[in-house]
């Protein structure tokens, strides 16, 4: 009896020991790629040690499902790292502290909320691309695409592999940039004839490159970073730049309205506009917030600063909702799986 | 003098049993568990309940607006969009019901619009709640708001909350939601008649033959118990996907669909299956076959007439529970499901792809009206289970019969092939380099540091929840079960906790962690402060995993005698000191059965949790769900290797715990 009433003593204090931790920790939600996480960190820490980040990493859709399940009682204290379309949510639901970092002025005003002062202030570019498998194309005998359009022939039937829009962020700056390319008729016109190709919607938007990177589905719908990874890994990948343009989004940081700790969350985001921090971004990142830092990355596709479109996020934030609302009903579980 | 009878007799005071210091402590106990049902499982599924009927609706009338001419003068005539859609029917009813996530542009109320034009608009909520958006801006205010025609087309109204049925008239006039129900009716009926038959073959050859090696079959069939649902899914990836290692036996056919998802849940469902048949067919008296054979009946006929209906009760319940399994599964269609929609995977979408908590609340109602129906019947086969064994019965002894035993040892082999083949497919891929163009072997795939999902400390994370889990759930659920089975009277109170206690098995997993969003992250719910820590996956899976657990325990407790609590009490001994000195020793093994249980279910569970964890207490299972997700799949496939593992490891302590325990604690049983 003793025994049992330690036992769950022990397991009551050790459970709730979790929640009352304090010195100054930041919780951070972001959607940064889990390997360059604690690299952030570190660089952060040599500035600020006594602030300890609680990253919180998910895909772009999780983290802003939480944030917004979380409305009434946010968890986070600070957003490093998530697409501005997701900020732009948050921010029309009043969930964002305005803040001018310090030294914002310093960055290319593209990257920094309008308003004043802004809500979020963007980090780094992720440019859409098409990860193509060389071996697994030849065996397939197909000829390399150049334009999204070349995407519909029928040649590349079941071979195409692209995120799902409801479950990616990439999926749906995919989509969104094919409307603002294409019109409004001629992107969904554009969709129905890809959809005749694509295998099948995946999840998550890494997932159709490392897909093609292993071979198992031939062309992957993705972004450049990912595909520049797994070429660095070794994959026979091609990275594609389509040349009517491509959709991008911007990853960004921004201090969550009612945290605890304004200060040291002031602190982070001054910190995520230096220098120093954009070039950490660029690691990863072609295209950084800060003009002059970009360094070229390995593996990138040539010309694809060029390709990038005029992207209007507002109409994509605007019309997300009614966007994804069409795309399922258009495409979502209609088709049973080919190939 | 005499002529008092009996029923002249003055009415005696009415007899009622004086409540004694322990009946209150007890009734106390129960209670408190009790409340503690109704906490984690009855008030979040209300609050899910609620969130399926709360909607969101554009209120036209709750905004005016006024236009001025191109000189930039106002007549002073007050629209509302509500007016101009009266008159210019541009939206219908059905139209109006939204997201929360919704927006309205108000341009096409106004037929002439243009941008360029110097008309300027003013517009006004027409109550402090009322909200528009001028580009992302939220305004909130009464007050008029100026703004030139180009500013004006970046006007977009948000839908205000309503209670109603809103939702489910939009989920089912939703084709692609609506086909779901149909496909996930479908995947569990198929996946039901494959698990059951192969299941019960399997069983009747360990149970009803004389072949060799069944200690190790019985082993091998428990397998997938120990691994998330979503492995098999991995295993088949690489199997039969574009580059699998024998997808030529598909015949060109797509693993992503109904095939993967079944083949899947019949790896995953089939020990629950084979237990649940092994038992009914454990038990069956041998004068019946006696019977039959001196009446010359043929063995099919005695198999039809003597060895089904006495398996039937088995049957029909395996049956129902391996369809709950299948169609509340999530992990699996999310790895192999391809385009193929399942309810389960549309919570996960709606909920995480789209923000839509409310279309998930309705799926998940949707979802649960099968999981109860499911498990209602399988409650009434259950009571109508009578004992098939009397004092007279001779227990069935199979005889060697060399062909039949050969033919059902070939069977058994090709099952657990199978199983076992799964198994080593996922343990080879988290070994292999860079599947297919790299095939040396190499440890980089545990590298889980580097990949999404939590690294490693998501693994010792979930041995931590399986450790609280499995000692904090025995605790709660055999204290529980105790109070139930050995309190005096107060009926209904036992009758109700006896309800509370069957609800979790008809809940989903993915209901029940959605519903533990609504309650839990509530900031006006004072037990608020656990959520995102490791505390609410405790309860959640406690929760989730208590029916059996409870089941397990009653069982246990239902074989004491009832006259240990009345020699306790007649003592004078405190009822808690007889639980301590008598009850759990003698029920020892089932406590051990409840904690190892819970543990293992810990370590797999993906559903329930998946809505709950926060960075600190990321989980294995959940890991390999994001790694695979990512693209990441042999590491994905490594972690489930580990799980499997660890599980195995759990269930050879238990096993030896079990031992040295019975041991001790059991003398008595034998003589």
């Amino acid at each position: 009896m003793k025994t049992t009433t330690k036992l769950i003593a022990s397991a009551a204090f050790s459970v709730f020991a979790t929640v009352a931790a304090a010195e100054t920790e930041l919780t951070v939600y972001t959607a940064v790629e889990a390997e360059d996480l604690a690299r952030y960190a570190e660089a952060f820490n040599e500035v600020h040690p006594d602030i300890t980040i609680n990253w919180v990493r998910d895909s772009t859709g999780i983290i802003t499902a939480k944030l917004l399940a979380e409305r009434d009682n946010p968890q986070a204290d600070v957003i490093w790292g998530l697409a501005a379309t997701s900020l732009l949510l948050l921010k029309s639901e009043g969930m964002l502290e305005a803040y001018a970092p310090e030294g914002v002025d310093k960055l290319d005003p593209k990257f920094v909320d309008a308003g004043d002062p802004p809500s979020w202030v963007g980090m780094d570019a992720w440019v859409a691309a098409v990860c193509y498998n060389t071996v697994e194309a030849e065996k397939n005998g197909l000829t390399p695409p150049t334009s999204w359009k070349d995407l519909t022939d029928a040649q590349y039937q079941g071979h195409v592999i692209m995120p799902n829009p409801n479950s990616s962020g990439t999926g749906f700056l995919d989509v969104s940039s094919w409307l603002q390319m294409f019109g409004e008729e001629d992107g969904w016109n554009f969709m129905d004839a890809l959809h005749e190709n694509i295998a099948r919607y995946t999840h998550s938007g890494s997932k159709p490159c490392k897909l093609a990177a292993a071979g198992e589905i031939p062309i992957g719908i993705s972004f450049a970073f990912r595909g520049a990874k797994s070429k660095a890994a070794g994959a026979p990948l091609e990275i594609i730049v389509p040349s009517e343009g491509v959709g991008w989004d911007m990853e960004a940081t921004a201090i969550v309205a009612g945290t605890d700790d304004l200060e040291a969350a002031q602190k982070l985001v001054d910190f995520t506009v230096t220098r120093e921090a954009n070039e950490m971004y660029n690691s990863g990142y072609a295209v950084v917030a800060m003009p002059g830092v970009a360094k070229p990355v390995e593996h990138f596709p040539e010309g694809l600063l060029d390709a990038m479109i005029d992207n209007d996020f507002e109409f994509a934030a605007n019309n997300r909702a009614a966007i994804l609302k069409e795309w399922q009903s258009r495409y979502d579980g209609k088709s049973e799986p080919k190939n | 003098m005499s002529d008092i009878s009996a029923d002249k007799l003055p009415e005696g005071p009415i007899i009622k049993g004086k409540l004694s210091r322990d009946d209150v402590i007890m009734r106390l106990g129960m209670v408190v568990i009790a409340l503690y049902l109704i906490a984690t499982l009855v008030f979040p599924l209300w609050a899910m309940l609620s969130k399926s009927f709360s909607t969101y609706t554009f209120n036209l009338s709750a905004y005016e607006l006024q236009v001025s001419d191109e000189a930039g003068d106002y007549s002073g005539e007050i629209l509302t969009p509500a007016a101009l859609n009266d008159k210019m029917q541009v939206l219908s009813e059905t139209d109006l019901i939204a997201g929360s996530d919704s927006r309205m542009g108000l341009t096409q109320f106004f037929p002439d619009f243009s941008f360029r034009s110097p008309v300027m608009y003013q517009i006004r909520n027409t109550s402090e709640t009322g909200r528009f958006l001028v580009g992302s801006e939220l305004k909130t205010g009464t007050d008029w708001l100026e703004l030139d025609s180009n500013t004006f087309r970046r006007v977009q109204l948000r839908p205000e909350k309503a209670t109603g049925l809103g939702n489910f008239v939009s989920y089912f006039s939703t084709p692609a939601l609506f086909n779901s129900i149909k496909n996930s009716l479908v995947i569990a009926v198929i996946s039901t008649v494959v698990t059951v038959t192969l299941a019960f073959w399997f069983a009747y050859a360990l149970n009803r033959s004389c072949m060799r090696f069944k200690g190790f079959f019985r082993l091998v069939a428990m397998a997938p118990i120990l691994v998330p649902s979503l492995l098999p899914g991995i295993a088949l990836v690489y199997l039969f996907g574009n580059q699998g290692m024998i997808k030529e036996l598909l015949f060109g056919a797509s693993i992503y669909g109904p095939i993967g998802i079944v083949i899947g849940s019949v790896f995953f469902t089939f020990p629950h299956a084979f237990i649940i048949i092994s038992t009914a067919l454990a038990i069956s008296d041998g004068r019946l076959y006696e019977a039959a054979a001196s009446l010359r009946s043929t063995p099919w006929r005695t198999f039809w007439t003597v060895t089904i209906p006495g398996a039937r009760y088995g049957l029909i319940s395996a049956a129902f529970v391996v369809f709950n399994l299948v169609i509340t599964d999530f992990g699996l269609p999310k790895v192999i499901g391809g385009q193929f929609n399942v309810l389960a995977v549309d919570i996960y979408k709606q909920v995480i792809g789209q923000q839509n908590f409310e279309m998930g609340a309705v799926v998940s109602v949707v979802l649960v009206i099968p999981a109860i129906f499911a498990f209602a019947i399988d409650r009434l086969v259950q009571s109508k289970q009578v004992a098939l064994l009397s004092a007279r019965s001779v227990p069935y002894q199979p005889s060697p019969n060399a062909k039949t035993d050969r033919i059902f040892l070939i069977y058994c082999l090709l099952v657990a092939f199978f199983i076992v083949g799964i198994l080593a497919v996922c343990q080879f891929a988290a070994l292999i380099k860079f599947w297919p163009y790299d095939l040396s072997f190499s440890l980089t795939n545990y590298d889980f540091d580097r990949m999404d999902g939590g690294g490693w400390a998501s693994y010792f994370n979930s041995i931590k929840l399986g450790l609280f889990t499995a000692v904090a759930g025995t605790c709660v659920v055999f204290f529980g079960a105790y109070l139930v089975e050995k309190s005096n009277g107060f009926r209904t109170g036992r009758a109700l906790f006896q309800m509370f206690a069957m609800l979790p098995m008809a809940i989903p997993g993915m209901v029940l962690g959605l519903a533990y969003i609504f309650f839990f992250n509530n900031p006006a719910n004072p037990l608020n402060v656990i959520y995102g820590t490791m505390a609410i996956l405790v309860v959640c899976t406690v929760t989730h995993f208590y029916t059996v657990s409870h089941l397990t325990a009653v069982t246990a407790l239902k074989q004491m005698d009832r006259e240990f609590e009345s020699v306790s009490a007649s003592l004078k001994q405190p009822t808690l000191k007889l639980f301590g000195r008598v009850t759990v020793p003698v029920c020892l093994p089932a406590i051990l059965d409840i904690s190892i249980y819970l543990f293992v279910n810990a370590m797999t569970t993906v559903s329930a949790v998946v809505f709950l964890y926060s960075p600190k207490t990321s989980l294995a299972s959940i890991a390999v769900l994001n790694m695979d997700d990512a693209g990441d799949i042999a590491p994905a496939a490594a972690m489930g290797m580990m799980i499997f593992y660890t599980n195995a490891a759990a269930r050879v302590i238990h096993l030896l715990v079990s031992r040295g325990v019975l041991k001790r604690t059991q003398a008595w049983r034998s003589r």
